[in-house]
C-alpha cells in the first residue's frame, strides 16, 4: 500500500482513497491530477491513500469499486466516488463537493 | 453404433461440457452448457434467469464438485440465499463450506461521478480474487447490464463487457451470465449474444389464461441442440425442462403379461393380456365403459400387489369409488392398503406443462406399476389452441412410462359421429394396444362392442365382442354374426332364445326315433322269443313220439313172448293176434 500523506496526522478533514490496479498510464495520470488538485484547493486539509487492488483484492468489495481509478472521499460524510483520471478539474471539485476557494 | 461411438467421442474431444443438473436441460444441450465457456441466459422479467444461473452454480457445487462464484447485480446475497432456499439449495450453507462465493456489487449513480477516461479493472479483480478464493469452476454474473444503469460511459462499457467475456473464458470458468431481453434483440445492449457461445432464451406467456414458461436455446456454437421450444417449470426442486426423458428410443420392453382384469378381453389378447410396460389406449364415445375398463386393470394389478396411480381429469377419488361399486369393483381397499393412488384434477388448474410435471413427481413418489389417465382428452382444453402440444404431452409422458416400465392406459373421448377410428390427439400410433368401445345401435336399442384395433406384438382377436356391464364388473359376450349382420343386445338375446329353441326340438325329434326303434327292437325281440318257445314245443313233442313209439314196440314183442309161453307150443301156423289192440289204430 501505498499510502501518502499529507499535512497532519490527526483527522484531515478531506478524507481521500484512490483505487487504483498497478501503476498504469491512467492511474499515475489520475493521482497526479489529484494531488494537483488537492494542493490547489484543500492544502492542509487533506489526505489521500492509494490502493493498488492488484496487491490487495479484497479491499475492492469493501467500496463496490468496479472501474478504475475511483476516487472515493471517505470524509467527509457522505461517501462520494468519483471515476476516471480526474482530468476535468471542475467536475472533481464538484464531485468532491469542494467549495472553491473564496 | 460403432459410427455412432466414434462421433460422440470426437464431439466431447472438440468441445466439453459441463453438466447444469438441471432436469431436462443437459438432455436438450446433450451434455449441459460449454464447459469454459460464456454462456447467456436471456428473458424478460420474472421468467426464471436468476434461478437458473442459482441452479447451475449450486448444483455444480453440491453435485459436481465444482465451486461457483455468484456475481450479483441486482439481488443482496441474502435476498439469492432466501429465494434458493424456496428452491432446495442452501446457499449460505455452500458459502461456509467454501463451495460458494457471493459477491454483491451494488453501483449507486448518485454517488458516483465521472470525469475522464476508466476501465472496469476492478470488477475483474473482484471477480478474479473471488474465483481464486475458492478455486471456482463457474461463475454466474446476474445481470451485468446493471452496469449500463450505474455508469454514463456507454462506449466503455460495452468494450469492457466484450473484455469481461473473454477474460472468462481465459480463466477457464463456465460462465452463465444473464440479460434482460430488450426490444427486437436478447438483451438490452446487444453485447452479451454475440459473444457467448451458448444462448439460451427463457419466456413466459399466457395461453388460454394459463402461464406456461418455455425454454429455447438459441445458438450453442460448435454443438448440436435441440432446437425446439421446450416447456419448463420453476418447482420446488428447481427448475425442471421437459422432455425429463430423454430424446431416444431405446427404453427397454418386457415379455411379461398382465391381465386386462376382464377374462374376456385377455382371451381376445392371445388369453393372456397386455404386455407389461405396454402403452394401451381406450377409446370410445360417452358412456361406453373407458373407465370401468380402467378401474379393472386398476383392480387387477392392485390384486397382485402392484402400486397404481389413477389420474382422473374428470371425477373425484369418491365418485370413481362409489361407480365402480356399482359394478362391483372395490377400489376403496386398495386405497386402504396404500397401493391405490387417485389424483384427480381439473384439466384447466394449470397448464399442461404443470400436469404433466406433477405427473413426473407423482410417478417419482408413488412409484407405480400402472398408471390410468382418464380421459386424456380432456386435457385437450389445456392444450389450448395448440392441439400439437398435447401430442407432444402425451408422447413425453408415454416416453417416460416406458422408461420407468410401467404399463399405462389411456382412455379417450371420441366424440359422437366422427370416424371412430381417428381420435383427435393423433396419438394413436404411439400406443401399442388400441381398443376401442362403439355403440351400436339396432332394434331401438344401444348396445356397447369392443374390438380390439391393434395390439403390436401379439396375435389378437379381430371379433367384435358385445360389452356388457353387469354387477360384476365388465364381461365380455361373443358377439353373434348372423346373416342380418352383427346381432347385440335384444336381438343377440332372440337368436340365442332361437337357437335354444332349435336345439330343444332336435333333441326332443331324436329322443321319439330312439323311442321308435326301441320299440320297434322289442318287438322282434318279443316275436323272437314266442318262435323260440314253439320250436322247443316241436321238439318236446318230437321226443315224446319216439320214446311212445319204442315202447309200442317193445311191449309187443314182450306180449307174443307171453303168449306163446302160455300155449306151451311152438308157434302155430294160425298165429293168434295179441290181445292189447293197438290204441287208435
Amino acid at each position: 500500500m501505498m499510502a501518502i500523506k499529507k499535512d497532519g496526522m490527526a483527522r484531515p478533514e478531506y478524507d481521500l482513497r484512490l483505487y487504483v490496479a498497478g501503476q498504469t498510464p491512467r492511474s499515475v495520470q489520475a493521482f497526479a491530477n489529484l494531488t494537483k488538485i488537492c494542493e490547489e484547493h484543500l492544502a492542509g486539509r487533506y489526505r489521500i491513500e492509494v490502493i493498488d487492488l492488484l496487491v490487495h483484492p479484497q479491499l475492492a468489495k469493501g467500496d463496490q469499486i468496479l472501474a478504475i481509478p475511483t476516487l472515493v472521499r471517505t470524509l467527509p460524510e457522505p461517501i462520494r466516488k468519483i471515476i476516471g483520471d480526474l482530468s476535468n478539474k471542475e467536475r472533481v471539485l464538484v464531485g468532491l463537493d469542494v467549495r472553491s476557494t473564496e | 453404433m460403432k459410427l455412432k461411438r466414434i462421433s460422440s467421442q470426437s464431439m466431447e474431444r472438440t468441445l466439453p461440457k459441463c453438466p447444469t443438473g438441471i432436469a431436462g436441460f443437459d438432455e436438450i444441450t446433450l451434455g449441459g452448457l460449454p464447459r469454459g465457456r460464456p454462456s447467456l441466459i436471456c428473458g424478460g422479467a420474472g421468467c426464471g434467469k436468476t434461478l437458473f444461473g442459482i441452479e447451475f452454480l449450486a448444483r455444480g457445487a453440491q453435485d459436481f464438485g465444482e465451486p461457483g462464484v455468484c456475481i450479483s447485480f441486482e439481488e443482496t446475497s441474502d435476498d439469492l440465499a432466501q429465494n434458493a432456499i424456496s428452491l432446495g439449495f442452501d446457499l449460505k450453507a455452500l458459502e461456509r463450506a467454501n463451495r460458494l462465493f457471493i459477491d454483491y456489487i451494488h453501483i449507486d449513480k448518485s454517488e458516483i461521478a465521472e470525469t475522464g477516461e476508466y476501465d472496469l479493472e476492478g470488477l475483474f479483480i473482484r471477480i478474479g480474487s473471488a474465483i481464486d478464493s475458492i478455486g471456482a469452476k463457474r461463475v454466474l454474473l446476474d445481470t451485468p447490464e446493471a452496469l449500463f444503469g450505474g455508469l454514463n460511459d456507454e462506449g466503455v462499457l460495452r468494450s469492457e463487457l466484450r473484455r469481461l467475456f473473454r477474460w472468462l473464458k481465459d480463466k477457464g470458468v463456465t460462465a452463465v451470465i444473464t440479460g434482460e431481453k430488450g426490444e427486437g434483440t436478447l438483451t438490452r445492449h446487444g453485447i452479451e449474444e454475440y459473444v457467448s457461445d451458448c444462448v439460451v432464451l427463457l419466456d413466459h406467456r399466457l395461453q388460454s389464461g394459463v402461464v406456461t414458461r418455455r425454454m429455447r436455446v438459441l445458438k450453442y456454437r460448435g454443438s448440436m441442440h435441440g432446437t425446439n421450444e421446450y416447456p419448463f417449470l420453476i418447482g420446488q426442486k428447481g427448475i425442471s425442462v421437459l422432455p425429463v426423458t430423454s430424446l431416444g428410443l431405446n427404453h427397454k420392453i418386457s415379455d411379461e403379461r398382465i391381465s386386462s382384469g376382464i377374462p374376456g378381453l385377455d382371451e381376445m389378447l392371445e388369453g393372456q393380456g397386455y404386455y407389461r410396460g405396454s402403452s394401451i389406449l381406450v377409446s370410445g364415445t360417452a358412456g361406453t365403459g373407458k373407465s370401468s375398463m380402467s378401474a379393472h386393470l386398476v383392480n387387477a394389478a392392485c390384486a397382485r400387489g402392484e402400486a397404481c396411480l389413477y389420474f382422473s381429469f374428470e371425477e373425484s377419488p369418491d365418485q370413481i369409488l362409489r361407480n365402480m361399486r356399482s359394478i362391483g369393483i372395490d377400489l376403496a381397499r386398495w386405497i386402504k392398503k396404500g397401493l391405490l393412488h387417485i389424483h384427480s384434477t381439473r384439466p384447466t388448474a394449470y397448464g399442461l406443462e404443470l400436469h404433466l410435471v406433477e405427473m413426473h413427481n407423482l410417478l417419482e413418489q408413488h412409484k407405480p406399476k400402472v398408471v390410468v389417465v382418464d380421459p386424456l382428452s380432456s386435457l385437450m382444453s389445456g392444450a389450448g389452441e395448440n392441439p400439437g402440444d398435447l401430442t407432444n404431452m402425451v408422447l413425453r409422458v408415454i416416453d417416460r412410462l416406458k422408461q420407468l416400465g410401467t404399463t399405462a392406459f389411456f382412455t379417450s373421448l371420441t366424440s359422437g359421429g366422427h370416424a371412430a377410428e381417428a381420435t383427435e390427439l393423433n396419438i394413436s400410433s404411439l400406443v401399442d394396444t388400441w381398443l376401442l368401445l362403439r355403440d351400436l345401435e339396432s332394434d331401438g336399442e344401444r348396445n356397447r362392442v369392443l374390438y380390439v384395433l391393434k395390439s403390436r406384438g401379439m396375435a389378437h382377436s379381430n371379433q367384435l365382442r358385445e360389452f356388457l356391464m353387469t354387477k360384476n364388473g365388465v364381461e365380455l359376450r361373443e358377439a353373434y354374426l348372423g346373416p342380418a349382420g352383427l346381432l347385440t343386445g335384444s336381438a343377440r338375446v332372440a337368436q340365442e332364445a332361437r337357437e335354444r329353441d332349435n336345439e330343444l326340438m332336435l333333441k326332443r325329434e331324436s329322443e321319439d326315433r330312439r323311442l321308435a326303434l326301441n320299440r320297434k327292437l322289442r318287438a322282434a325281440e318279443a316275436q323272437i322269443l314266442a318262435l323260440e318257445a314253439e320250436r322247443e314245443a316241436a321238439q318236446l313233442e318230437l321226443k315224446t313220439a319216439a320214446i311212445e313209439n319204442e315202447n309200442r314196440r317193445t311191449s309187443a314183442l314182450t306180449q307174443r313172448a307171453d303168449m306163446a309161453r302160455s300155449r306151451k307150443v311152438n308157434s302155430s301156423p294160425k298165429a293168434p293176434r295179441p290181445q292189447i289192440p293197438e290204441a287208435g289204430v
